[in-house]
């Protein structure tokens, strides 16, 4: 008996300090980032480094903020995430319920294209993408960047909202279509309000893959008023002399919106997008 | 994530949908010619789309590979098969495909590793579950950035003056500061590295759900035959993960070989060849050399390759 007890306080030291190995190689860069966005650039580098600075400042972040060129790039982020989030649950919902509630010829063959293209690769499209872009006159302008981002966020939305309109009992909207309403207000009206920890989760994804999204970011737009935060960021790696602490701070007002609505909704989301994953 | 990153991501097949096909059959036929237009306009809005900016533009992409002098002027001409011999003798490009091999399989099989160590770490009896949640949240963090935070991070860290420089010639394994990603025999590898820790985490996550919706009734069993923790490691654990760690293995394969901002950000290709990727070579055809026509053909090609990988995944979710 007490060698067990004893046993099992060695195995849990050991995955405890096993633990604690991964959560440095995991979070140790990130708090390195947050440090050096204190930083003056000067102690950047400074030899012993510091993860604690003597003189905290919140320099970078003014300069940031204080920036109009550099809010700017926050603003497009904001404007084409918000689009593309909107966009892609309307239409994601349409087919979802299309795909849910209905059985019809092409149904496979649909659903077939649907799943396929999601692995076709960003870097093959990105030049005809250009050639349209360019053509339809909309190169350097966020319904470019808009719709652009749409084809890599809608397949999943539609998968993942599919499995969720699939967990609703069908009497649901059958009940109400009795009373003579059609499937559009069935949808609508009944539906659509039972499923908002769904959407949540699919809307948190298309979120967070617009806001990170860089290879059309970078070729379908020219001009610094139309770049977007994980553009801005590259830029201000080339423009002056490395300001590392404005990169760092810069780095961290870009990421604030993501992580706030992954800790906010931590397990909705992980939720809905390993249920893809794993019971597939 | 970027999903990355650009995360084109986790496609569960067509099963869950067409599981439900035998019980609505029946009396949807009938009602069929009533409505049958009905869930066509539901899904008319995705066919649009879907047609417009995927279908088209990728004949558009396969028509530019056969011809000469595309986007750049008015009336290119077919050339054949011109371009794809000018890509596959390309030097460069063969470089391009030998260092996508090594960077997509070192990578993927690093997160197998680190993800299934992290998440049965995770997953474990002994510590309380305050605990393991504030675990879960610093694993999760490196999935959190984008990819141009990711490659500045590591452009910090890595530089010659930074601190893993630091801390490598303090312990004294080192003489001097190497510059990780400048330096043509360290850039694959540094850059593999980064990508290592900057994709483990959704491995985590999914092998994590998948450990815990292993029934408990097998561990017992299994202890009951006298197996102890390796035996039932192995016996239990890994067969009954293998779906998920087999299927999330080639979505790395396919979303790695399409990882194109971490690359670009970090050595941009460079210095010389050493870190070029297909994505790398293709983009620079397009866009730094305006060779839309050879462009094209290598992204031909590269969307070949993950058809072949999509392939192999689609197959893999059919058996189960």
């Amino acid at each position: 008996m007490h060698t067990r007890k004893r046993r099992r306080l060695g195995a849990k030291i050991a995955v405890f300090t096993g633990l604690c190995l991964g959560a440095a190689f995991a979070g140790l860069p990130v708090l390195w980032m947050l440090s050096t966005s204190f930083k003056a650039n000067g102690e950047v580098f400074q030899v012993p480094p510091r993860l604690v600075t003597e003189n905290f400042s919140l320099e970078a972040y003014r300069s940031i903020l204080g920036d109009p060129d550099k809010l700017r790039f926050f603003v497009n982020s904001y404007v084409v995430a918000l689009s593309v989030t909107a966009l892609t649950l309307f239409v994601a919902i349409l087919a979802a319920y299309g795909f849910s509630r209905y059985e019809f010829p092409l149904k496979r063959s649909v659903n077939a294209v649907i799943i396929s293209v999601q692995a076709v690769p960003p870097i093959t499209l990105v030049i005809p993408y250009f050639g349209l872009v360019v053509a339809l006159g909309l190169y350097n302008t966020y319904p470019g960047l808009i719709l652009t981002h749409i084809v890599f966020t809608l397949p999943y939305a539609i998968i993942m909202m599919t499995a969720y309109f699939n967990t609703l009992p069908k009497e649901l909207d059958e009940s109400v279509k009795v009373d003579g309403a059609s499937s559009w207000t069935a949808l609508w009206r009944v539906l659509v309000p039972i499923s908002v920890p769904g959407m949540i989760a699919v809307g948190v994804y298309t979120f967070m893959i617009s806001w990170n999204e860089y290879l059309f970011a970078l070729t379908l737009t020219r001009t610094d008023n139309m770049r977007t935060v994980p553009i801005g960021i590259q830029l201000l790696m080339g423009q002056h002399s490395y300001e590392w602490n404005q990169m760092m701070a810069m780095s961290i007002l870009g990421s604030i919106p993501v992580l706030v609505l992954f800790l906010l909704f931590q397990r909705r989301f992980i939720g809905g997008l390993t249920s893809g994953a794993v019971k597939a | 994530m970027k999903l990355a990153n650009l995360n084109p991501t986790a496609a569960p097949p067509d099963t869950k949908v067409a599981s439900q096909t035998p019980a609505a059959a029946g009396s949807g036929k009938l009602r069929f010619f009533a409505r049958g237009l009905v869930p066509y306009a539901y899904l008319s809005p995705t066919v649009i789309l879907i047609s417009v900016l995927m279908i088209v533009p990728i004949a558009m992409v396969v028509s530019y590979s056969f011809k000469d002098n595309v986007i750049v002027e008015e009336n290119p001409v077919l050339v054949g098969l011109a371009n794809y011999t000018k890509v596959l003798t390309d030097p460069d490009f063969l470089v391009a495909l030998k260092n996508t091999f090594v960077f997509i399989t070192v990578s993927t099989v690093a997160h197998l590793v680190l993800g299934l160590t992290f998440a049965l770490m995770l997953n474990t009896s002994l510590l309380g579950g305050v605990t393991k949640a504030v675990f879960r949240i610093i694993y999760i963090l490196p999935w959190l950035f984008t990819v141009a935070v990711i490659a500045v991070i590591w452009r910090l860290l890595l530089d010659p003056s930074g601190v893993v420089n630091y801390l490598l010639t303090t312990v004294g394994r080192m003489q001097q500061g190497v510059d990780w990603l400048s330096d043509p025999g360290t850039a694959l590898w540094a850059l593999t590295f980064v990508n290592i820790w900057a994709g483990f985490p959704f491995f985590m996550i999914s092998i994590l759900a998948g450990l815990q919706g292993i029934s408990s009734d097998l561990y017992e069993a299994a202890s009951v035959d006298g197996a102890g923790a390796v035996r039932q490691f192995l016996n239990v654990t890994i067969p009954q993960l293998r779906p998920v760690l087999v299927s999330m293995a080639v979505l790395d394969l396919i979303w790695t070989s399409q990882q194109f901002a971490l690359i670009w950000m970090t050595t941009g290709g460079g210095p010389l060849n050493a870190t070029e990727m297909l994505s790398t070579y293709t983009y620079k055809q397009a866009f730094s050399s305006y060779e839309f026509a050879t462009a094209s053909a290598s992204a031909v090609i590269v969307l070949l390759l993950s058809l072949v990988l999509a392939f192999f995944y689609v197959r893999l979710q059919k058996e189960r």
